[in-house]
């Protein structure tokens, strides 16, 4: 019995004003609830159509608790399955990734399907005839999502038939997207490597929330940043900088430093910090590639896509990129106190790979499950879900920055760097998909 | 008559002595192992060539190894408010290659890791490979490759040294 799921008024009840109530934290009904409205009806990442480059490759994942397929089709189409046989409902693949080789073929009974996920064979057909079966759910193949997009190579699926279209669901938020391509001289990501896969043991929230909390680095990353500002003090300001103390460095800025970054929101919880400069504002140059890049765009516009170097940005509920260092973050909900969080690199495809290095380099440091700076955060998220148990005070703080003023501005206008108007802006978002004003399904 | 870079028994005892210190937490010493290109490094991906372009669990230089211990030292370290303790179990390590071609000895030693804070402990296992060479008289590792069997899962936070 889930006391949320008819009392939408109840949910309401959860988002008052500047605070939010700790069960949308805690609350394993309210968890289910999430995964069915919310991650139902968001446009959800999927994965980078880089890896699945060649017709027959396939790539699977999960969103949602959902067992997702995302195959290359002989016509170069990108589609998104259930990974579920029409048959008896087994995992038509269940490698990570691989090529198929343009025939999917379930490993229980042998039922085969096209890439696109028609249903194509099935062993001794004649014992289906005049079985009812050709009008059947199992006739139709593996069930293709309600809705997929791909935007410069990022594949996103909405698993609902009804919500928004996508342009309308991420509105210029995708420039973030844009930029972290634009980065390219061809113009184009890869993914490279291997997954970062680091299991958290804590609310998706709070992950997500806190890419954009500014307030938190030089707290809780003293021990890691700070530790290489110390080892560091002693040498002329202007000596050159090996590419770890360039990383680690911008993490423990002052205040006014994050302040003065800015933050942008749009509809439905998307956002970025770093509007105006970032932690990745004071990197080296790369000679080589900046004449690439003017080579391949010409001086104005190539100055115009390396002059925008956002910090992170969040396609809420799932994604967040960091487009001037070309890594992204996924989270997975397992459980309402269990996310993964899986990091990959992308390639700039045709820049040299003094470029990769440092994304390699920056990704490892930060997202690793042995990442040092991780590690702190990590430790803040379980102690926010073991220390939001306490009684007494039911309620979590979102007022920084608020006021009515400075709310209106709401989509229009540039934040400070500071303001928490990027968490309340996902839980308008969250409230909308949990409790819509209409019927709740 | 020794052979290569270190007689045998030396290159073993290397190993042995090597992982005692991390799991003493004397990373100070431990640092001082390395010779000053070494890295240590444990991969993400089973068969992975390098860790300059492709994602790694762990790949390390002296700086960042540096880094790494000055921040376990750092009363801030607050995933460490609870400091966690690991400890190695070593199968006798195999010299691979003595070195005497090329001057670096190559030894190959499968382990069971395991790390633990208060109520939770991550059992590892996996294969250790050190690549020792003599850096004014004495071995120095030029490259510690910890290859985790479950490189490729969803890990918890790794904060000790495997």
């Amino acid at each position: 019995m889930n006391r949320y799921r008819d009392d939408p008024d109840l949910i309401r009840s959860l988002v008052r004003g500047c605070e939010v109530h700790r069960d949308v934290y805690i609350d394993p009904d309210l968890f289910d609830l999430e995964m069915q409205r919310l991650w139902h009806t968001a446009w959800v990442y999927v994965g980078h159509d880089s890896q699945v480059p060649n017709a027959g490759d396939f790539h699977t994942t999960e969103i949602a608790r959902q067992p997702l397929l995302m195959t290359r089709t002989r016509e170069g189409d990108v589609r998104v399955l259930y990974n579920r046989c029409a048959h008896k409902g087994a995992k038509i693949a269940s490698a990570v990734s691989g090529n198929c080789g343009g025939i999917l073929r379930c490993p229980y009974h042998g039922w085969t399907y096209r890439l696109d996920g028609a249903l194509r064979t099935v062993p001794l057909k004649g014992g289906y005839e005049n079985s009812g079966f050709e009008g059947s759910p199992a006739a139709l193949g593996l069930t293709a999502v309600a809705g997929v997009a791909v935007h410069r190579g990022f594949v996103f699926a909405r698993l609902s038939r009804e919500g928004p279209a996508f342009a309308e669901y991420f509105g210029d938020s995708l420039s973030s997207i844009d930029n972290m391509a634009d980065r390219s001289p061809a113009g184009r990501l890869e993914v490279v490597g291997g997954a970062l896969r680091y299991m958290h043991d804590c609310n998706w929230k709070m992950f997500i929330e806190n890419l954009n909390d500014t307030m938190h680095p030089m707290v809780a990353h003293e021990s890691s940043a700070g530790t290489v500002r110390d080892l560091w003090k002693d040498q002329q300001p202007d000596a050159p900088k090996p590419m770890v103390v360039e990383q680690f460095l911008p993490f423990v800025s002052n205040y006014e430093f994050f302040d003065k970054m800015g933050v942008k929101i749009y509809d439905n919880g998307h956002s970025y910090t770093g509007v105006n400069f970032s932690i990745h504002s004071k990197y080296s140059s790369m000679p080589e590639y900046e004449a690439q890049m003017e080579a391949a765009y010409g001086a104005e516009r190539a100055q115009a896509i390396l002059g925008e170097i956002r910090h992170n940005t969040v396609y809420y509920p799932s994604l967040t990129i960091k487009g001037a260092i070309q890594t992204i973050r996924i989270a997975r909900p397992i459980a309402v106190d269990r996310t993964l969080i899986e990091s990959f690199t992308l390639r700039l495809v045709g820049a040299p790979e003094s470029l990769l290095e440092r994304s390699v380099m920056y990704n490892r440091i930060i997202n690793s499950p042995a990442s040092v700076v991780g590690h702190d955060d990590l430790h803040c998220y379980r102690s926010l879900q073991e220390g939001l148990a306490g009684e007494g005070n039911e309620w979590v703080s979102l007022h920084r920055n608020y006021s009515r003023e400075n709310e209106a501005r709401g989509i229009a206008g540039i934040h400070n760097g500071t303001s928490e108007v990027s968490v309340r802006g996902q839980f308008r978002a969250w409230l909308a998909a949990m409790a819509p004003q209409a019927r709740v399904r | 008559m020794m052979r290569g870079v270190a007689n045998d028994g030396e290159l073993i005892e290397f190993v042995y002595a090597e992982a005692r210190l991390i799991d003493e937490k004397r990373l100070e010493d431990w640092y001082e192992l390395f010779a000053e290109d070494g890295c240590y490094w444990v991969p993400l991906t089973r068969g992975q060539q390098g860790g300059r372009t492709e994602n790694s669990i762990f790949f390390e230089d002296k700086l960042l190894l540096k880094v790494r211990i000055a921040r376990l030292r750092n009363p801030h370290a607050y995933s460490q408010a609870q400091p966690s303790w690991c400890q190695h179990v070593l199968q006798a390590p195999a010299i691979e290659n003595r070195g005497e071609a090329t001057g670096v000895a190559v030894i190959r030693t499968p382990f069971v890791y395991a790390e633990s804070q208060r109520d939770q402990q991550e059992i590892y296992a996996g294969v250790a490979w050190h690549h020792l060479r003599r850096v004014q008289g004495r071995l120095a590792i030029a490259l510690k490759k910890v290859e985790l069997l479950n490189c490729e899962a969803a890990l918890p936070s790794l904060q000790l040294f495997p």
